[in-house]
């Protein structure tokens, strides 16, 4: 094993000091060292987002970015976005338009989004495919993916769910 | 009890709900917890060292360097794992029918037979050190012929997989029914196609992991597996270690599609080293690693013949399929053309229908059940020979569909392979789909398309009428003594009221995605009077609940819930009786009413649950003979398959100078019974749809002549994006099962069956103009561009 170096991040708000070898990748550094499991691993070519998280503000595959090249910076994960009582308006549009189903590439796909929304707030269904092609999902067909973003953007959608309110009526 | 028992009492508040999912609030805050999420004291990790060559004789290992690190704990080879008990299970034993299949151990044991096969296994404490580790691994490989084309396998003097067998064929197996040869006879056409299922994996985003924790003579292993019952037989077979000292768990699973129903050689590989080391190990599969050696799918060539008469009455199907096999028999590798086969006359009243198959081993990995399991393969090759035989008489596809269709009053009917379908309305759904497709405005786009001056394009429709054969049970015609399968197919169901009236089901399911918690809560609330919330739902543990068999073949609603509302109706019957005696009424008289069991006609005399469970478990007053406890169990073995059908379209634009194919509108009826959450059922096609379209359009594992794995990445092995598929227009009937209460057929698989042949008949119809008349996935550009250069009378490049 190589010597190990000295990183200075601030993950979700809070400051860590965290020594890493030089190798180690930025997702392993925050699934292993910092216990931020919300991260997920799904390829080893950087093809499948599943690892998207942001770096100072902007959305990069953490599986393609070294733990020492954070020294200094910002990192967002999932865990950061929101929490299961208090959702951000992705992670909610994502539940009620039904934009998951195994879960696995959920937050990979919700941080890609939400980059999405930070640049272009109105984009249009082209848009936002083109915007999450780095995501890849086995399970949604995308379709209510892309719905669920458009919904957060607080664009006309179809429904998907009924709200639970509805059915005690 | 009969199947009306099983139903509530009045109306549906939750099930037909689209329901938002119970499972979500984790998944959306990355607050699940999958196998590499996980951690255990004194964790230690491995990495499996891989064959790079197709086929070799092992002339030695040397892994002294690995072993010298400080960081490694153990290396293991083949040969220092000759006390396993048995090898990796095939659990295909037909009756009468001689299939040939060589031992298949975890790590290979003096030949390696595809590329990915494990030779050893690194345990060491760090993860980026077992990596390193298992580089330092010296395997000196002597190679040997290799065989990657399944026919030139069959040839004399072909390379042998396994030298001990004397062939390369595994097996032939027949089924059908009437005379194919007579029918064929007697058509005005027989159209005959080679029609090629390629080979593709299933490619779960979250790839497999296993952690294995041997201490005191028990086993926990928590692996990303579809069917942990399974897992903990079949590891207690091979380790000899009792089934109750196992614990098998599946825990959040992100995503199956077949690829995670498997006992894989990792599996027993880790439960037998942490035996050895006495310590927890986990491994992850790398993408790599999943392209190499998770199971492949379909890889099928077939010859199809299909006879019809000048009306278009089709008289016979005749198919011979050579399926690739890979180099070793898996959990069900050789049973998935067959249960194709089952399916192979589709939706059609065809009296003679005959699949012959040949199993063959190729130095390539295992194929076995990916998302449909055979049934794509069937379908593909009913659906796309519908439209050659109508292309051939001058018909149109719908025409020589309806003219076809079993009708809606045979129902149940009994086809020529010897299957009963429960029950269908193939028109019904076929004229819902001609309803939403507005024929017109499509020649009118064609024609516009194709026309442009500059930028020709073409436009094409194709279409794909399915049925498919779900619901894996019943045992009496799967098991052993049936088609051979060496288990029972029920599903078991354990429904427990607890004192405060929450509730804990617990299913023989294994969920990896489908929403089922939602689903089997809804079906739980309607019939003990509850809310959904209140319901909990476990599954994938062998640990808790009682035995089970695992969510596969879209059988998990139709087996598995089902199996759930009667186990609901027991507890709800139990908790009428309770009710009766706390009112002194007749139990007759009790009903589940809005959140009460009460009196029928006098709704304010009742019970909520939370209290018929409290007189249960504080038995003060329970009626004479009553035990205490609010809890029951059932396993249930359905009397039949179920299913499910539908009518879908796709119309497709090719770019003839590029031949790029892209989707354009996709529109699928489906039918798989009345919905428990259409929400969910909507998800079902549409993923379903998407893969394949991948299939179709983009997917393919390719090995080339050597053995090589061309495809091992995400980068060349391509599964459609958001950017490649269009909004999917969704639509349903409902024609109910009889076979089982609620009516229910599935629908996880019925998007990846349905959707190939309606692509592929589409690009077919585009490029007709063009004089191409038939083409095989996958449909890439280089291979449509070549097909149209072809046609033109022109040389490919």
């Amino acid at each position: 094993m190589s010597a190990t170096v000295p990183v200075r991040v601030t993950v979700n708000g809070a400051s860590h000091q965290l020594d890493v070898e030089p190798r180690r990748l930025l997702v392993h550094a925050l699934r292993e060292e910092l216990g931020l499991t919300g991260t997920h691993v799904g390829c080893d070519t950087s093809s499948c987002g599943a690892c998207t998280i942001h770096l100072d503000a902007v959305a990069v595959k953490s599986c393609t970015v070294l733990a020492v090249q954070c020294d200094g910076r910002e990192v967002t994960t999932i865990e950061g976005l929101g929490s299961t009582d208090d959702l951000h308006p992705v992670q909610e549009a994502f539940w009620e338009h039904h934009g998951l189903q195994c879960g696995y590439c959920t937050p990979g796909m919700i941080m890609a989004g939400v980059d999405l929304l930070n640049r272009n707030p109105q984009p249009s269904e082209g848009e936002i495919r083109h915007a999450i092609e780095g995501n890849l999902c086995r399970c949604t067909g995308y379709h209510n993916i892309v719905k669920a973003i458009q919904a957060a953007s607080g664009q006309q959608t179809e429904p998907t769910s009924e709200a639970r309110e509805e059915v005690q009526a | 009890m009969t199947a009306t028992e099983a139903a509530p009492d009045g109306a549906a508040l939750h099930v037909g709900r689209s329901l938002r999912r119970k499972e979500d609030p984790r998944l959306v805050t990355g607050r699940a917890r999958y196998v590499d999420d996980m951690s255990v004291p004194g964790l230690l990790h491995a990495a499996i060292v891989r064959s790079p060559e197709a086929h070799a004789r092992i002339v030695s290992i040397d892994a002294s360097a690995a072993l010298a690190r400080s960081d490694v704990e153990l290396v293991l080879t083949g040969e220092d794992m000759a006390d396993l008990q048995s090898p990796l299970p095939c659990a295909w034993v037909p009756p009468g029918i001689e299939v040939a299949n060589p031992p298949h151990w975890p790590l290979a044991r003096g030949v390696v037979n595809h590329v990915g096969d494990a030779v050893a296994l690194v345990v060491g404490t760090d993860l980026y050190a077992v990596v390193d580790a298992a580089e330092d691994v010296l395997v000196e490989y002597e190679s040997l012929p290799v065989i990657v084309d399944p026919r030139a396998a069959l040839a004399d003097g072909a390379p042998l997989v396994h030298e001990d067998l004397g062939s390369n064929k595994a097996y032939e197996f027949s089924l059908g029914g009437g005379d194919v040869e007579a029918g064929l006879a007697e058509a005005d056409v027989v159209v005959q196609r080679e029609i090629v299922n390629h080979r593709i994996s299933g490619a779960p985003i979250e790839p497999r992991g296993i952690i294995a924790d041997f201490r005191a003579g028990s086993l926990t292993i928590h692996s990303s597996t579809q069917v942990p019952h399974f897992l903990r037989l079949f590891l207690s077979l091979m380790l000899g270690v009792g089934e109750e000292r196992i614990r098998a768990v599946a825990p959040e699973v992100g995503g199956g599609f077949g690829a995670k129903l498997q006992i894989y050689g990792e599996e027993a590989l880790l439960a037998y080293a942490s035996r050895r080391l006495q310590r927890p190990i986990k491994w992850i599969e790398t993408r790599s690693e999943h392209m190499q050696a998770s199971h492949h799918g379909r890889d099928q060539i077939a010859t199809c013949r299909m006879g019809a008469r000048s009306d278009g009455t089709i008289t016979a199907f005749h198919v011979q399929i050579t399926a690739d096999l890979g180099a070793y028999l898996m959990l069900l590798t050789p049973v998935i053309p067959v249960l194709g086969a089952f399916v192979m006359g589709g939706c059609y009243a065809i009296p003679n229908v005959r699949t012959d198959i040949t199993g063959v081993f190729t130095n390539k990995m295992a194929t076995d059940a990916i998302r449909g399991a055979g049934r794509p393969e069937a379908t593909h090759m009913v659906e796309v020979m519908m439209d050659q035989v109508a292309s051939e008489l001058g018909m149109s596809p719908p025409a020589i569909r309806r003219r076809n269709f079993i009708p809606k009053e045979d129902f149940p009917a009994e086809v020529a392979t010897g299957v009963i379908y429960d029950s269908g309305d193939y028109h019904g759904s076929l004229d819902k789909l001609m309803g939403k497709l507005d024929v017109e405005a499509f020649k009118r786009e064609q024609t516009e398309l194709r026309n442009h001056p500059t930028h020709p394009i073409y436009r094409g429709i194709g279409l794909s009428t399915y049925t498919e054969i779900c619901g894996l049970a019943p045992s009496r015609i799967v098991g052993p003594s049936g088609l051979g399968l060496q288990t029972g197919l029920w599903e078991s169901a354990m429904v427990r009221v607890h004192i405060s009236g929450a509730v804990t089901v617990y299913s023989g399911a294994s969920p990896h995605g489908q929403g089922l918690d939602t689903s089997f809560a809804q079906i739980v609330a309607d019939r003990l009077g509850v809310d959904p919330e209140v319901v909990e739902v476990i599954h994938g543990d062998t640990g808790t609940g009682p035995q089970g068999l695992g969510t596969y073949g879209s059988r998990s609603l139709s087996v598995g819930g089902e199996a759930i509302a009667r186990a609901t109706a027991k507890v709800a019957e139990k908790a009428k009786a309770i009710v009766a005696h706390e009112l002194e009424a007749a139990a007759q008289d009790i009903e589940v009413s809005g959140d009460r069991f009460s009196v029928k006609g006098s709704p304010d005399r009742g019970m909520s649950l939370a209290e018929v469970a409290g007189a249960a478990y504080i038995p003060e007053n329970l009626p004479e003979g009553m035990e205490p406890g609010l809890e029951e169990t059932t396993f249930y073995d359905p009397e039949n398959f179920v299913f499910p059908f539908g009518a879908h379209a796709a119309i497709v634009d090719v770019d003839a100078a590029t031949g790029k194919v892209s989707v354009a509108r996709y529109i699928a009826i489906d039918d798989c019974g009345p919905a428990v959450n259409p929400m969910i059922i909507e998800g079902q096609v549409h993923g379903g749809i998407t893969h394949a379209i991948g299939q179709a359009l983009y997917e393919r594992v390719h090995y080339d002549d050597d053995g090589q794995l061309v495809t091992g990445t995400f980068v060349d092995y391509s599964l459609a994006s958001a950017a490649e598929v269009p909004m999917f227009e969704t639509d349903r009937t409902e024609t109910p099962s009889p076979v089982n209460s609620l009516g229910v057929k599935g629908v996880g698989e019925a998007g990846t069956i349905a959707a190939t042949p309606a692509v592929t008949n589409a690009v077919i119809d585009a490029l007709r103009p063009l004089g191409v008349t038939f083409m095989n996935m996958p449909l890439t550009p280089m291979r449509v561009w070549e097909a149209i250069e072809k046609a033109k009378g022109g040389v490919p490049a």
